[in-house]
């Protein structure tokens, strides 16, 4: 279970670790768009977009569909939700570590006063 | 009122956390630095695993050594050096008890009053960063439940 979720998270922190692939989400996030339009954007040559999309599609952030001659591509139903899990769980060590300091601060503050 | 702690992957080497402290980065600085203070609060009740030792010698080439345990038999260390250290805005150390250990560093600003801390981690690897976070995923759960059970006598 472990070792499935690390492995999913691996490819998942591989692909958002470009940042034309960030960039291409964050446009899909606005509207749906073509390849052609996502490389016009990003001035990218046409077979240098499609793979980034392919990656996206891959890691399940993009879905496209073909219209005609045209690629359409739109988000895809995965969402960041396990990475940002895998974040809070640090988040939440620190928050109650902080959450400590926060009372050694408050003592040492009340110390300092009383001297003044 | 407590003030929200962010946490950012911010490329594959580093993790960064912020959070602001009400009060001037002088005294969260000495928090940091005399290990009778960092005792109060560097273990969080919580973990259920109490820090036994703390001691630390911070001036640049100096070493620090926190030994968590409930026992001699049960006891891990967490050790290295500090690079740098400007009182009251900046420490860096190592951490040494792992080859694939971070770097860690803490800056200090003074904001009116309020401290905004930052801590910063960077990892040797991709695969040591990802094994840190992992570590500490499997741990939460049991410290969650530990902690309610600390809120719940606090409520008494």
């Amino acid at each position: 279970m472990v070792q499935y979720v690390t492995s999913r998270l691996d490819a998942s922190f591989a692909v958002l670790s470009d940042a034309t692939r960030r960039g291409v989400l964050e446009q899909l996030g606005r509207s749906d768009a073509s390849i052609t339009e996502l490389a016009d954007k990003f001035h990218m040559t046409l077979t240098g977009m499609k793979k980034h999309v392919g990656v996206l599609e891959h890691a399940g952030f993009v879905t496209t569909q073909k219209v005609g001659r045209v690629r359409t591509c739109k988000l895809g139903l995965r969402r960041l939700e396990e990475e940002a899990a895998w974040i809070e769980h640090y988040r939440q060590l620190w928050a109650s570590r902080f959450d400590a300091l926060d009372g050694v601060i408050e003592d040492l503050k009340r110390k300092e006063e009383a001297n003044d | 009122m407590t003030n929200p702690t962010t946490i950012e992957r911010k490329s594959d080497h580093e993790l960064v956390v912020t959070r602001t402290f009400n009060g001037p980065a002088r005294i969260v600085f000495e928090a940091w630095t005399k290990p009778e203070l960092m005792k109060l609060w560097w273990a969080p009740k919580s973990s259920g695993v109490p820090l036994r030792s703390c001691e630390m010698d911070v001036r640049v080439g100096g070493g620090y050594r926190l030994e968590f345990g409930k026992d001699a038999a049960s006891s891990f260390a967490f050790f290295g050096q500090y690079l740098e250290v400007e009182p009251p805005s900046r420490l860096v150390w190592t951490n040494e008890e792992s080859q694939d250990a971070a770097v860690t560093t803490v800056t200090f600003e003074d904001r009116d009053g309020q401290t905004l801390l930052t801590l910063h981690e960077r990892y040797p690897t991709k695969e040591a960063l990802d094994e840190a976070m992992a570590g500490m995923a499997d741990g939460m759960p049991e410290q969650f439940e530990q902690l309610d059970a600390l809120l719940a006598d606090l409520g008494k």
